[in-house]
Order: C-alpha cells, then sequence, then structure tokens
C-alpha cells in the first residue's frame, strides 16, 4: 500500500520560509502562485515554490561554471623575493603544500578547493536536470545530495582566507612580498555564485516530480 | 512498506530524532492540532509534542522540523552576549605574527582585509570582510535587538525585519571557514619562517562555537510564541490603564 502523501501546495496551503507558520493565501488571491501572499505572522513573502526557482539556479549555475576556468588557471597568489618571482594557482598551492611534507593540510585544501566546487557545480546541474525531466528516480538521495551541497558550499572559500592572511603576513620588504592574484577574484566569485545557486534551488521541487510520475 | 523503511532511516539517524509527527488523511477535514508543512518537500505533518531534547524530523524525507522548546531564547540571549565580547576581542587583537631574519609582522582581521584594498583587490576584500566582520557582527546585533526586548516583556519595534534578516546573516558568516584558513595559511608559513599564533585565533574559536551555540538554541517557535505573550500582556496592560482612565468619568 502506497501511503498517501499530501503537501501544503496540494492542500491549498503555503507555508513561511522564515518562521515556518502553515497558512491559508487571502481568499482574494487567485490560485497560490500569488505574488502578494505575505506570512500572517512574520511578514515574509511566502510562495508555494520559490518562485523562477529553476530559471535562477541555472543562471549563477551557468555564470560560476564561465568563471570556473580562470578561478583554476590564473594565478590567487604572486610571491615575490630577492630571488625570483612566482605565481601560484589553486592546484599549485596544493602541490606546494603535499611536496613540503604538509599531506592532511594538502588534503583539506585539495578537498575544499578543487573538488567541493566542482562537485557543487555537477550536483547543482544534475539536481536541476532531473527537475527538468521530471525525474521520480530516488527522491532521497536527491535530497541528501542537496543537503549536501548546501552543507558543504561554504567551505570552499578556504583558499580566498588562506590567500588574505599570507597576503597580510607576508610583507617582509628584504624577504618575500605574496600579493593577491586576478585568480582571488574569479575563485571568489565562484564560490559566492554556487552558494547562490543553492540557495535559488528548491528542494521540494524534487518531491513535486516524484510526486507528479507516482500518482 | 517503503514508508516504514524510511521511519526507521529517520530513527536511526540520531537518537536525539524521533519521528513524532504523523500525517494528516487525505479529504479529512483541517486537524485541530497544529499543521507544519517541510521545508525540503512540502509534506505536510502534524505537529506533536516531544520529550525533551528530541528532533522532529519529515516522515518522507527525514530532515529535522523542529525540536522540543524549552528556555532555548535566554540561552540564545546569553550565548550571543558572550559572542559580542568575543568578536570585540577576536577583532582588535592580532591574528598570528611572523618572525623571518629579525624582521616581525602581525596582522589583525581588519589588517588583512585592508591589505587587499591596498593591493586593488577591492572584491576580495569586500568578501572577506562581508563574510567574517559584517555578517557575524549583524547576526549578533540583530539577536540582540530581537532577545533584549522580548525577556523584558516587550517587543521590538521591527521584529518580523530583524527575524528574517538574522537567518541570512547567519548563512554568510563564514568565520568558521576563515579560522581554518588561517592554520593553513600557518602551516604554510611554517616551513619558511617562525609563526606566532595570535591571542585572537584563540578568541576566533570560541567565537565560532558562541556563534554555532546561539543558532542552535534560537527555536523560532518558542520565539514567536513568546513574543505573542508579551503583545497580550501589553495589550492587557494598555487595556487596563484605559478602563480605569475611565472610571472616574462614569
Ligand atoms: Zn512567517
Ligand atoms: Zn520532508
Amino acid at each position: 500500500m502506497k501511503p498517501a502523501y499530501v503537501t501544503a501546495a496540494a492542500a491549498g496551503l503555503l507555508s513561511c520560509p522564515a518562521c515556518a507558520l502553515v497558512s491559508r493565501p487571502p481568499a482574494a488571491t487567485t490560485g497560490i502562485e500569488s505574488p502578494t501572499a505575505r506570512c500572517p505572522r512574520c511578514g515574509a513573502g511566502v510562495h508555494a515554490r520559490k518562485p523562477d526557482s529553476i530559471a535562477r539556479t541555472w543562471a549563477f549555475l551557468l555564470a560560476a561554471f564561465v568563471l570556473y576556468i580562470p578561478a583554476n588557471v590564473l594565478p590567487i597568489m604572486d610571491t615575490s623575493s630577492l630571488f625570483d618571482a612566482q605565481q601560484d594557482t589553486i592546484l599549485s598551492g596544493v602541490i606546494y603544500l603535499w611536496k613540503s611534507g604538509s599531506w592532511g593540510t594538502a588534503l583539506i585544501v585539495f578537498i575544499a578547493s578543487v573538488v567541493t566546487p566542482l562537485a557543487k557545480l555537477l550536483a547543482l546541474t544534475a539536481l536541476l536536470l532531473s527537475v527538468h525531466w521530471k525525474s521520480a528516480w530516488r527522491p532521497h538521495v536527491r535530497a541528501q545530495l542537496y543537503r549536501a551541497v548546501s552543507l558543504v558550499g561554504r567551505w570552499s572559500m578556504l583558499d580566498i582566507f588562506v590567500v588574505t592572511v599570507l597576503v597580510a603576513l607576508v610583507q617582509l620588504q628584504s624577504v618575500a612580498v605574496i600579493t593577491a592574484g586576478p585568480g582571488a577574484f574569479a575563485f571568489g566569485a565562484v564560490v559566492v555564485l554556487t552558494m547562490l545557486a543553492a540557495f535559488s534551488f528548491d528542494p521540494r521541487l524534487i518531491w513535486d516530480a516524484a510526486e507528479a510520475t507516482d500518482d | 512498506m517503503l514508508a516504514a523503511r524510511r521511519m526507521d532511516n529517520c530513527r536511526t539517524r540520531s537518537l536525539q530524532r524521533d519521528a513524532q509527527t504523523s500525517i494528516p488523511k487525505r479529504n479529512n477535514a483541517m486537524p485541530e492540532a497544529p499543521l507544519i508543512a517541510c521545508p525540503e518537500c512540502d509534506l505536510l505533518q502534524v505537529e506533536t509534542p516531544l520529550p525533551p531534547r528530541r528532533t522532529a524530523c519529515c516522515r518522507r524525507c527525514g530532515v529535522a522540523l523542529y525540536r522540543s522548546s524549552s528556555d532555548s531564547l535566554d540561552r540564545a540571549l546569553a550565548f550571543a552576549l558572550a559572542a559580542v565580547v568575543l568578536l570585540v576581542i577576536a577583532n582588535s587583537l592580532p591574528i598570528a605574527g611572523l618572525e623571518v631574519t629579525g624582521q616581525h609582522t602581525e596582522t589583525t582581521l581588519w589588517g588583512a582585509v585592508q591589505a587587499l584594498y591596498d593591493q586593488d583587490r577591492v572584491a576580495v576584500a569586500g568578501l572577506v570582510f562581508a563574510t567574517t566582520l559584517f555578517a557575524p557582527a549583524v547576526e549578533l546585533a540583530l539577536m540582540l535587538y530581537m532577545l533584549v526586548p522580548l525577556r523584558l516583556g516587550r517587543v521590538p519595534r521591527h521584529l518580523s525585519l530583524a527575524f528574517r534578516l538574522a537567518p541570512l546573516a547567519h548563512e554568510w558568516g563564514l568565520v568558521d571557514v576563515f579560522m581554518l584558513g588561517v592554520v593553513v595559511s600557518l602551516i604554510k608559513l611554517g616551513n619558511l619562517a617562525t609563526v606566532v599564533p595570535g591571542i585572537a585565533l584563540w578568541s576566533f574559536g570560541v567565537l565560532i562555537l558562541l556563534l554555532t551555540a546561539v543558532g542552535a538554541s534560537f527555536d523560532a517557535r518558542e520565539f514567536w510564541l513568546r513574543a505573542a505573550a508579551n503583545r497580550a500582556a501589553l495589550d492587557r496592560a494598555a487595556g487596563g490603564t484605559r478602563e480605569r482612565a475611565l472610571e472616574p468619568a462614569t
């Protein structure tokens, strides 16, 4: 026997994203997609589903994909010492750590800065495509994937902070000076854009598609 | 069959999480108990009281829905007050120092932001400032703005606005990531120079714990209950004085 799952949207109710109050949309408005519906308790805008969720997520995601290339190719850091000048990309920074024997740190930075952003981009793309094709494939797995993406995304900012501290500390005119490179901007933008993409995506769409094919 | 497995998942994911919610039957009249809709899958469920220190999670997708209420608002306020002190300390002392061939440099968080700014990395400087200084400060300010008057039996003017902005500030505060960034950069420099971890580094560690504690103990349901209770009490008091004022005239 299949359990009867009733969603708030199916029951004609709206739930507040800020305070979680479930309310009935005002009778005057037609349908529950009214753009003016506000939560009676806290006044936040309430929508059955985040407005234009898919279009917005795609926009942030595509921008992130485009910037992903300069973020990894351009140097995020320039080191100039008396003897030479050196430019570091994200990956060369990891390789440096690995070679200098800090394997644990190298691994942390590699996962945070290289694996996570790419995995996040691919995961969000997969989620968007699955919603677009109204896939009913394992909503639990996809819901968990979305949760993981939202949880882990912030840690990609790690390298930006590493560069920030290095830039501030290594200002030793007679030994070495570190400055931030153009890659830092691109990389920061990728992290912010993927965070925005994750916020714009509405996980309820996963279950909507799964439901539609169930009936 | 599937539903049973899912509920088991829900229970086994964490001992603290118990599925205490039930699903309203289709074609039924609206039940008396308050309804709650899952923020992740929109499933409607009936809210039921929980034993202390438990979390209810969604029957279908397993996400945490609500916790049993307690004195959480007072705890959130205490943590927020402590966090303000730590935020000030963490930002007024150097995070770390560096010593190479007799030269010594050290930096505060603000100094690091300024170094980026001076190198014309304005956007990156802005990003670091926004996520490590501005967002936590705003979050704590909003918490105090909401919780201090509520504690004193009043209701702040822009309660709803503050309530909606606080999670946003929480989401963009990346103090924990910054802390890891400092540690990684000190490890990087450790090969080349003598690094001296500053007092602010430890302060940031404590600040992270306090910010997490504020977020974890702030309970939205209890918050709105307290606001409603304060409002009702204030209305009663206002009504009472009006009646008394009218009495001599009649
Ligand atoms: Zn609300
Ligand atoms: Zn759910």
